[in-house]
């Protein structure tokens, strides 16, 4: 068990790293950035409000990791929120209890990851173009569900799951913190996790070893469209209404982007869900550094770009290859080929 | 072949290199024109490689081309086409989505006023057809037409393009018996026209019956060039196998006849093999030879359930079972090493002691996981029992040398304690030492009851190990060789057709 730690410390160092880093400018542009505060039985702070905020993309990072580990990718995880929301709206609107109305969006949220993972695994439709489709029905089917409007609704239970707190700590967080664990022991605990990345890696040589691929792909994507519907879910009670227009709105390339900073390869394999949870958290600090420095809203977007750009020139092979050529050949005795070699090889 | 005749092409010490290896070394080739010269070797021989140095793929690192005595250095392979050096791959490289017309015609369409003319380059198209003995329409597109078809447009591209060498790397491999005889008719008027057709192949009958002579390569090596009308197909086998005709006898005691564990009837797929009948009994190991693309593979493949066969029947024990895919197969405990580990064996970035436990914890399910200590103990036993060399079990098994993979992948099959084992060139590509273990290994299994079917281009191996051989030829189980008749030059007899001798 503790060598399990120790590797898990390990593969996620680069990111606890990078985290420090942009809080540490999260501190710089607001030195009151770390204070935590205990009021009206709820804790508030700027950290609370990056691990509140960030719960829909973790939530999605946590289905997507799993898709992306089998060389796959997930492009309707925000339409899906879209849906997810809608449905729950609607049911609380037409009077059942937030519970159904929960357990319907997560169905409905299931529903779509197997529409997913049939054209994925049964159909083999390339996973970009097959989740494509439900990419832009999924919003017509959200609009079509509210009719068109934002649909409000007053429920308390709903509410609560989105902006309630339990014990003080806002439900998002324990929600996103609690399917993440979950979700982490299974694939570990179970021999899940081994299977997804031997699919990913080599779907050829996992199916000539008896590998059920075709029902593992499908249950990534359902597994998936179920945390879509969760943060769905959690966005529509956030802000008491589900808006099929924008809510989840280009959430998957946040989503996608959590899972790269956690240094999942797009190509497959092997996966580690808590970096991809980190990476999500980056995303929310680098936002929340834009907002705290109270720089000019029109500079957001570009000033994301260029710190995500940094994160992933520093975690790039090829600049880690020219790192390491530079520390050695700043060691005392340098061999004469050397200077040339590190002019060659970091032109 | 006139022997005043001078040659077109003429290659002489032909020598390429790459990284460790030797690909060609001193290589002669001469071509006249009207000539078919069928280049003969079994994978890895150096034949795609040569083939490479004359369309300009690849730089030679050493010796001269001549084209009509003039010594040439294309360096690409839109050069040799200008030189008159064209060549047809067996993937048909053309567009499939233009018409048959365009295809001819890309890239110098008959121009009038600056624009294409559609009906001049249609007549033309259909003129060069018809020279060709097909009348298809030439605005219909080229996917329309079957492959055969479709391979005789990009031989008429060719030989418009270039005209003097004409390089077919095997064309036939995907074409039943009528498009082979509508090809070889093309190839025989190319041939009065005066070409010189460079002819690749792995089917031994089509070579003979179209080919004039036959150079066979052998490690980089030219072995020989025979004139194919005085020579047997029992040479050119031997040659491209580079195996004495020694009759060793096969003198180990007959296998006790252990129980028929399974029956294949009236087994196969089409265009992929002929449907066959196979027993196989416990502690036996059937061998499978032939030369490459005979159907070896394909037979264990299909066995396997990797491919679905599409007619006959499987019992297991005498009871009916179905081998849909791997899965079914791995449920009735068979197991397969197949041919080519790097995409179809190992998971490169998975760990040494995950890819062992990988087929036992596939057919466990994925809610059972195996637990830590266990597969530890079976990991380290195999380990030790396959004497498997790492630095650590956690290690990715892609950066093990290709000998410990292999070893690898047999404890991958072994931890599933199968009662058939299916071993595809289980020693290809791999050092003296290891070699020797694997045949030991497959002799200890069989003593212990396991049925074993082995497909080996190796005949001395086969020889070694087999109790009993089947000998593939075109996609077909043509002979089954037994006891005392399992030797070497059997099998190379049986593989070129010929009569078996009966053993004294």
């Amino acid at each position: 068990m503790r060598q399990t730690l120790r590797s898990a410390f390990k593969r996620t160092t680069p990111q606890l790293l990078i985290l420090a880093v942009v809080l540490l400018l999260n501190f710089l542009v607001f030195p009151d950035f770390f204070s935590i505060k205990f009021q009206h039985g709820r804790l508030f702070g700027n950290l609370i409000d990056v691990l509140n905020r960030g719960a829909p993309t973790a939530l999605l990072c946590i289905g997507m990791t799993l898709v992306i580990a089998t060389r796959g990718i997930d492009l309707s995880v925000g339409a899906v929120m879209a849906i997810a929301g809608a449905v729950a709206a609607s049911l609380v609107v037409d009077g059942h209890g937030w519970g159904t109305a929960l357990i319907g969006a997560l169905a409905v949220g299931c529903l779509c990851g197997l529409w997913n993972g049939v054209l994925v695994a049964v159909l083999r439709i390339q996973p970009i173009v097959a989740t494509l489709v439900l990419m832009v029905a999924g919003r017509g089917i959200a609009q079509l569900i509210t009719e068109g409007t934002i649909l409000t609704f007053v429920n308390p239970g709903l509410i609560q799951l989105g902006a309630g707190t339990v014990v003080g700590i806002p439900t998002p967080i324990l929600i996103w913190l609690a399917l993440g664990l979950a979700v982490t022991a299974v694939v570990r605990r179970t021999a899940l996790g081994m299977l997804i990345e031997a699919i990913g890696i080599n779907e050829g040589s996992s199916r000539l070893a008896g590998i059920n691929s075709r029902v593992l792909l499908v249950c990534v994507y359902l597994i998936s469209g179920f945390c879509a519907a969760l943060a769905g879910v959690i966005v529509a009670a956030d802000i008491k209404g589900a808006d099929a227009n924008n809510a989840g709105l280009w959430l998957e390339l946040d989503a996608i982007l959590a899972v790269v900073i956690g240094g999942n390869s797009l190509l497959g394999g092997r996966f580690s869900i808590i970096a991809s949870l980190l990476g999500a958290l980056i995303i929310q600090s680098v936002n929340s550094v834009i907002l705290l420095s109270g720089m000019p809203p029109e500079f957001n977007l570009v000033i994301k770009a260029l710190i995500i750009i940094a994160i992933l020139v520093i975690q790039s092979p090829t600049v880690k290859h020219a790192l390491y050529i530079i520390r050695a050949s700043a060691q005392p005795i340098v061999p004469p080929e050397t200077p040339k070699e590190l002019k060659e090889s970091t032109q | 072949m006139a022997e005043d005749m001078r040659p077109v092409l003429h290659c002489t010490g032909i020598s390429k290199f790459f990284p460790g290896a030797i690909a060609l070394d001193e290589v002669e080739l001469e071509l006249y024109p009207g000539e078919v010269h069928a280049l003969l070797g079994e994978n890895g021989a150096g034949k795609s490689t040569l083939i490479k140095c004359l369309t300009g793929a690849y730089r030679r690192d050493g010796g001269t081309i001549r084209l009509d005595g003039e010594e040439i250095a294309p360096q690409s392979t839109q050069a040799s086409q200008d030189l008159g050096i064209g060549t047809v791959y067996q993937e048909v490289n053309l567009l499939p989505n233009l018409t048959v017309a365009e295809n001819l015609f890309l890239g110098r369409q008959p121009m009038r006023r600056g624009f294409i003319s559609p009906r001049r380059m249609r007549d033309m198209a259909r003129e060069t057809l018809s020279e060709f003995g097909l009348s298809i329409n030439p605005d219909e597109p080229l996917s329309a037409y079957s492959v055969a078809v479709q391979q005789v447009v990009a031989i008429a591209r060719a030989v418009a393009l270039s005209g003097k060498v004409l390089i077919l790397d095997e064309p036939t491999a995907s074409l039943d018996h009528d498009e082979v005889e509508l090809l070889f008719s093309v190839i025989r008027k190319l041939k009065d026209r005066g070409l010189a057709i460079v002819f690749i192949t792995h089917f031994l009958d089509q070579v003979f019956a179209i080919s004039d002579r036959a150079t066979v390569l052998r490690n980089g090596r030219v072995v020989g060039t025979r004139l194919l009308g005085e020579t047997s197909q029992t040479e050119i086998v031997t040659m491209m196998l580079g195996r004495q005709l020694e009759s060793r006898i096969h003198d180990r005691a007959p296998a006790e006849a252990g129980k028929t564990l399974l029956q294949l009837c009236d087994f196969g797929r089409r265009g992929m093999i002929d449907p066959f009948d196979l027993d196989v009994r416990e502690g036996e190991v059937v061998g499978l030879a032939g030369l490459l693309g005979s159907g070896r593979t394909e037979t264990a493949n299909l066995i396997f359930g990797a491919v679905q066969a599409d007619q006959g029947t499987v019992l297991l024990r005498d009871r009916k079972i179905g081998l849909g895919n791997p899965r079914a197969a791995i449920a009735h405990r068979f197991g397969l090493c197949p041919e080519d580990r790097k995409t179809d064996g190992i998971v490169g970035d998975l760990s040494v002691r995950e890819n062992i436990i990988l087929a036992l914890q596939a057919r466990q399910g994925w809610f059972r996981p195996l637990q830590r200590a266990k597969v530890n103990e079976l990991v380290e036993a195999y380990i030790k029992a396959l004497d498997i060399r790492l630095a650590s079990p956690d290690m990715p098994i892609r950066l093990l040398s290709g000998d410990n993979q292999q070893k690898a992948l047999l404890a991958r099959w072994l931890a599933t304690n199968p009662d058939f084992l299916i071993l595809d060139e289980p020693t290809r590509g791999i050092d003296v030492g290891a070699h020797a273990e694997i045949i030991a290994l497959i002799e200890k299994l069989r003593e212990n009851g396991m049925a074993l079917l082995v497909a080996s281009s190796e005949l001395e191996e086969l020889v070694a190990y087999s109790t009993r051989v089947i000998v593939l030829r075109d996609r077909r189980h043509v002979r089954e060789l037994r006891g005392k008749e399992i030797t070497t030059a059997n099998i190379v007899r049986a593989i070129a057709d010929e009569t078996v001798e009966e053993p004294a």
